[in-house]
């Protein structure tokens, strides 16, 4: 026999599902209107809006940028988390208890602080150019992510594998690629979409760190809101999804999005 | 390929700490050696200073005539097992057996070979493309008995191999690593808390306390003839009875308890006596008998059954002591009796 859910609870589930897809659905709505100016629900169809995204080189510029920019601080955030939440977790009795504090830092400090300060002592004080203090930025953004989340996954692995390996015959270097990282591997993706999606979204950070010439795709749909009101925002909104949506598809088809179901 | 092992005055360091004080030991060519002791005693200490995970402070470690001392760990040949069985979650449990053969180049062919025999010696044979999350804990055991057996180690070390198991199963493996390491004479080293399994399957046990071996010896002697008042504590001598040396004569010694209770110990059985002594002696070492005579005078209190005998809590002059009497005459509390020590069961040790 069946067990009878609750009305209320149904209405609850719907009300929150729509609040999760809702605003979804309203910009790829927007996004295919036939129209010059943002509406809901569409009227007409057409694809002209993303063909119109190509069409400003600022766009395409950003695009590029900003999935560099995502590439490299999540790679960037994944080379430094990676043996920091080891050293963290493996030795974590050795180790002094704000150690680990010091790698959430970045996250307690307002992001829009962090870009302000960073232009600053960077980009100003160290005369970077544009990109290189972006990354510096974007890596130090993500970089909190990349070691909570390795971290949460290296806490309930049993460091006496590790030494079961050694004892074996294989060196400690070696042991870590073959047996440590295997193991934590759900964590590791994970930091690297947390990561990921984290970077290519930001708004705060890159506000202060952007310049002329190069800027990153939320920076330039700003600046384009700021001046349009075109159907192009929602239109890139919907690629900068399906930009995201490809990455994790790609990091699921390389290493295995086991973390979602476990 | 089984080789002596021999730890000589080493010491080490937590930190600042000191957990092992000039501590030697030392095992023969396939004898299996226990070390036993209350956590934090540094019986684990000296099993990671013997695999390598840490670095004595001062002090040397051979196997073989081999230096290890400052040898890294993943090149010291050593055979571990460890208590939560350390096996390999992303491998199925022929890769795990065949992890160690690999590391030395064996083919694979060959590696699976001689693998999935070691699995049959344990009994696992037919698991073996299962990963180690589907196994039962004995199941695991077994698993990580066999992979650190394959690399056929000149020793083998176990970190309290057995306390995550359940009782019988427990009692069932100690006797399938004794028979295993018996059948390949392989030296082996046994880090546990239980009194039991180390007696039930060690040729010597080394009682440690404090960082250091308090004694070191075969269970028989251990149990019977403990060397100091810790471990005759240890090895459950429910009465340590302090006591002083009255008088000598050729034969016998006579002496003392606190409250003047007198005791006429042989020299023939207890060597010689320091004027000061521990007089130490399981319940079953003094025989409670009604009425007085010869021995300790003692009221009987409480009295529990123990199936072969009446064991009665008695207060004597000397404090509360603990000792058994026959099936054939139960004592009400508050009965007069004496004491009478079974010179074979008891054991005179130095004051402490």
């Amino acid at each position: 026999m069946a067990t009878r859910i609750p009305l209320p609870l149904i209405l609850l589930t719907i009300a929150v599902y729509i609040f999760l897809v809702g605003p979804l659905i309203i910009i790829l709505g927007a996004a295919v209107s036939d129209t010059t100016y943002l509406t809901f629900p569409p009227q007409g169809f057409t694809l002209h809006w993303f063909q119109r995204i190509f069409e400003i080189g600022a766009f395409r510029r950003t695009i590029v940028t900003s999935l560099e920019l995502a590439c490299l601080a999540t790679a960037l955030a994944l080379v430094i988390g990676i043996p920091a939440a080891y050293a963290l977790n493996r030795y974590r009795i050795q180790l002094p208890t704000w150690l680990s504090t010091v790698f959430v830092l970045p996250i307690l400090v307002p992001e829009i602080v962090l870009g302000f300060s960073l232009l600053k002592s960077v980009a100003v004080g160290a005369a970077l150019p544009i990109f290189p203090t972006l990354l510096i930025g974007h890596t130090l953004l993500v970089l909190p992510y990349a070691v909570r989340v390795i971290s949460a996954s290296l806490a309930s692995f049993d460091f006496s594998i590790e030494e079961a390996a050694i004892s074996l015959g294989s060196p400690p270097a070696k042991t870590f690629f073959t047996i440590v990282l295997p193991n934590v591997r759900s964590g590791v993706i994970a930091a690297f979409i947390l990561a990921f999606i984290t970077s290519i979204n930001d708004v705060s950070t890159s506000l202060f760190l952007t310049g002329p010439g190069v800027s990153t795709l939320p920076i330039q749909i700003l600046a384009h809101v700021e001046q349009f009101f075109d159907p192009v925002i929602a239109s890139v909104s919907v690629l900068l999804m399906l930009l995201t949506v490809a990455v994790m598809a790609i990091v699921e088809r390389t290493l295995g999005l086991t973390f979602l179901t476990k | 390929m089984t080789q002596p092992l021999s730890v000589r005055n080493v010491t080490a360091h937590y930190g600042t700490t000191k957990v092992l004080e000039d501590l030697s030991l030392d095992v023969a060519e396939g004898e299996l050696v226990s070390l036993l002791g209350a956590s934090g005693c540094g019986k684990t200490t000296t099993l990671r200073l013997i695999a390598g995970f840490l670095e004595p402070s001062a002090g040397t470690i051979t196997l073989g005539g081999r230096d290890l001392t400052r040898l890294p760990a993943y090149k010291r040949d050593i055979g571990l097992v460890f208590q939560n069985y350390a096996l390999f979650p992303h491998l199925t449990v022929l890769e795990n057996v065949a992890f160690g053969l690999k590391q030395r180049g064996i083919a694979t062919a060959d590696r699976e070979k001689r693998a999935r025999a070691m699995l049959e010696r344990v009994g696992l044979a037919p698991l073996a493309d299962r990963l180690p999350g589907a196994l039962s804990g004995g199941q695991k055991q077994r698993v990580a008995l066999a992979r650190a057996l394959v690399i056929e180690p000149p020793l083998l070390m176990f970190d309290e191999p057995l306390s995550n198991l359940d009782a019988k199963l427990r009692i069932d493996m100690r006797v399938e690593i004794r028979q295993l390491q018996r059948a390949n004479r392989t030296t082996a080293v046994y880090v546990t808390h239980d009194q039991e399994e180390a007696f039930s399957i060690s040729d010597r046990v080394a009682i440690m306390n404090a960082g250091r071996i308090m004694q070191f010896d075969t269970p028989e002697t251990l149990y019977q003839r403990p060397a100091n008042a810790f471990v005759a504590r240890f090895v459950g001598f429910e009465n340590l009875i302090p006591m002083q040396v009255v008088a000598r004569d050729g034969e016998t010694v006579n002496a003392e308890t606190a409250g003047g209770a007198k005791l006429t110990l042989s020299r023939e059985r207890f060597g010689d006596i320091p004027d000061a002594f521990i007089f130490a002696a399981r319940a079953d070492g003094l025989r409670v008998v009604p009425g007085t005579g010869e021995g300790i005078p003692a009221t009987t209190g409480l009295r529990t059954y123990l199936g072969r005998a009446y064991q009665y809590h008695c207060d004597t002059a000397a404090g509360p002591i603990v000792a058994n009497g026959p099936l054939s005459q139960p004592l009400e509390p508050g009965s007069a009796a004496t004491l009478v020590p079974v010179p074979d069961q008891c054991c005179v040790l130095a004051a402490e």
